[in-house]
């Protein structure tokens, strides 16, 4: 992934509606993001580009992720 | 330099409830409105709010819009100014009803009107017995609404300039204002935005201390804009706080969890709220058990390293009655406290929620100074509405759910005033020469400086000055320090060094450019509440206790007034709170107890 576009990344995860998002999504661009594919960084960007509410549910398993590209991920997050 | 100019009728700066609510005025009545904001707008933090809106709709249960401005005048802890506290509850049914009419999903009662929820400190009958009066979408109510007014403003053109960070207020000589310098995240470019009305709606600032609710969004921009502009803050000592919050994270614990039997305790496990409240212990009122938090960490039984917390302990209490009644708080623990909250403790603080105080504005959403023995002299061309602003209708202590109506109303008054001040044939004024040269050279000194001060751990000096010095409870000689303390960090705040020095999203840049707004939120705080000799609300002070001439440390002989903290020279003024409403008779001033 480029500078430019992992740091538009790094914004859009650094500044959410919700706090919770912000320290979760914040910790796992510190402590684990780069473990991820290119392929898998992908589908976290998309996944980063969801509402706040629908994607704290998921993180905070209030809700399970029933998208099997997506769940992965959400576990992976769970777990940093 | 040559730095491209874009002219509109109006530049509103944020795109959460205040700022769209104002857009729609504007663009609705022709006129030509840009919107700035950090972010998409619908990842405002306005999201975040919850509880509701107020209105005495009277969907429910009999309501009026004068027991809605006792109960707002009697939380503020009369230091709402009451001309602003009827205008707002009066306005109430009108900005909920509109708000429906953008596709706002309000939860519905049978016969299909607004439901409204019971919601603490809404009372009918000037105090009597509780009253529903908060109308809600769910637990959405924040996003829902953004969703509603944002494709509202879509409808009416207005334009969107979305990852823009407002820089700098432009004033010429004669102090009007003419627009803000913004800089593009995408591209690193800075561009003015020439403007016959400027609107800020920045939100508040509730990332100054340690330990808050507010999402990282929350820096301030628009009072560090306006404080770098010359125009005073109003009541910055006013800040209401939960008893616990998460330590370290922010992340709220719900009351309910003492409600079900959690319990305080210190470094050495006492159960210490027997000592404060003999009787209610951990179900004391939200302010007792903040302020015995408060003086357990200062008089050093707090826990950790730093001893800077409280336990919360649910350790005794059936796992399955934890899992069912609490549901969420074994996550919380495990994910922002790395703790089992089933078989350890949770690491909690008192927690900053909400900003009352901010620029100060009338109730017509104009910005309004002091000038030659008037306080309420309109700065021309410049309002502001929501958090950022300070009508003042939330006083001393907001009431339950008089945020997401405070942003509505004021947002859409500031949009009004300016439509009517546009309409009255304003031509843009010329720019200065060098419009944008302050905020060129706050970039080119980030950006050149050598041996600076690092940003984060600059934020992290502030955080922790204000919460150990301004927090919840406050200790005469503490905010003595805390002056001397924070008077440094700003020192370092103005001498920024980042390593990153490219022009597209660069991040590190942006944080440092926050941080710069940041500090003259804490400065203002600190400086507003060491002067503040009395409790009031939300300030409330050790050396100012409940007495029988100062019930719960009150003293509206000498301190029944506004502080307004001018940033050019730290000094403080004060101007008289407006007891007299538009139409109705004064709510008299009286003690305040629930």
């Amino acid at each position: 992934m480029e500078r430019a576009e992992y740091e538009r990344l790094r914004w859009r995860c650094i500044r959410r509606a919700l706090l919770e998002l912000d320290i979760t999504l914040t910790r796992f661009l510190d402590n684990g993001f780069e473990k991820l594919t290119e392929d898998e960084k992908e589908v976290f960007v998309e996944l980063a580009d969801m509402e706040d509410h629908e994607l704290w549910y998921w993180l905070s398993g209030k809700t399970e992720c029933d998208d099997p590209r997506f769940a992965p991920i959400v576990a992976a997050i769970r777990k940093s | 330099m040559s730095i491209p100019v874009l002219k509109f009728d109006a530049v509103i700066v944020g795109a959460g409830g205040a700022g769209l609510r104002s857009a729609i005025q504007l663009s609705e009545a022709g006129l030509k409105t840009a919107v700035l904001s950090k972010v998409f707008p619908t990842r405002s933090h306005t999201v975040a709010a919850q509880g509701g809106v107020a209105a005495s709709l009277g969907n429910s249960e009999e309501d009026h819009w004068t027991w809605h401005m006792y109960d707002t005048v009697k939380g503020s802890d009369w230091l709402g100014d009451q001309d602003a506290i009827e205008f707002m509850c009066k306005k109430a049914n009108e900005v909920v009803v509109e708000l429906e009419h953008y596709g706002m999903p309000f939860d519905r009662t049978d016969n299909g009107k607004i439901y409204q929820r019971p919601f603490g400190g809404h009372m009918s009958n000037f105090g009597e017995k509780p009253v529903r009066r908060s109308c809600a979408a769910a637990d959405r109510t924040g996003h829902a609404m953004l969703h509603a007014m944002y494709q509202r403003n879509v409808k009416a053109n207005t334009q969107f300039f979305v990852e823009w960070m407002a820089l700098d207020l432009i004033r010429d000589e004669e102090g009007h204002v003419l627009g803000v310098t913004a800089m593009e995240m995408e591209t690193g470019q800075v561009v003015i935005f020439h403007s016959r009305a400027t609107i800020f709606a920045t939100g508040g600032a509730g990332r100054i201390f340690y330990s808050s609710t507010n999402a990282f969004i929350n820096t301030g921009d628009g009072l560090g804009m306006a404080a770098r502009a010359g125009i005073p803050l109003e009541d910055m000592e006013f800040w209401q706080f939960h008893p616990t919050g998460v330590a370290g994270a922010g992340v709220l614990i719900t009351e309910g969890v003492r409600g079900e039997g959690g319990i305080l305790r210190n470094s050495s496990k006492e159960r210490f709220m027997e000592r404060y409240a003999p009787n209610a212990k951990d179900l004391a009122s939200r302010d007792v058990v903040s302020r015995a938090m408060a003086t357990e960490i200062k008089e050093g039984r707090g826990c950790g390293v730093n001893k800077d917390y409280v336990l919360l302990d649910i350790t005794h209490l059936d796992p399955a009655t934890i899992m069912k009644r609490l549901p969420g708080i074994h996550e919380i623990g495990i994910q922002f406290a790395g703790v089992d909250c089933l078989k350890e403790p949770l690491p909690v603080v008192p927690t900053c929620h909400y900003q009352m105080g901010g620029i100060p504005t009338h109730y017509s959403g104009r910005v309004v100074v002091p000038k030659d023995g008037d306080f309420n002299t309109v700065v021309p061309g410049f309002y502001a509405g929501g958090e950022c602003a300070c009508a003042s209708v939330h006083g001393a202590n907001r009431l339950g759910t008089n945020s997401l109506l405070d942003l509505l109303v004021f947002g859409k008054s500031a949009g009004d005033s300016a439509v009517e001040d546009l309409k009255a044939g304003k031509a843009h004024r010329d720019l200065p020469k060098d419009a944008a040269e302050k905020s060129l050279a706050r970039i080119a000194a980030i950006d050149g400086r050598k041996g600076g001060a690092n940003v984060h751990e600059t934020r992290l000096a502030m955080q922790r000055t204000m919460q150990d010095h301004a927090g919840v409870f406050r200790f005469g000689d503490m905010l003595k320090q805390g002056v001397e303390k924070i008077l440094e960090v700003e020192k370092a705040a103005h001498q920024l060094e980042i390593k990153d020095k490219s022009m597209a999203w660069n991040t590190a840049r942006t944080e440092a450019l926050e941080m710069e707004n940041l500090i003259e939120v804490a400065k203002a705080t600190m400086i507003s509440a060491e002067a503040r000799k009395e409790s009031r609300g939300a300030h409330v002070r050790d050396d100012a206790p409940d007495t029988a001439e100062f019930p719960n440390g009150r003293n509206d002989k000498e301190w029944l007034k506004h502080t307004l903290f001018s940033p050019v020279d730290n000094s403080i003024t004060y101007k008289p709170v407006n007891m007299q409403p538009l139409t109705v008779e004064p709510v008299a001033l009286k003690t305040r107890s629930y």
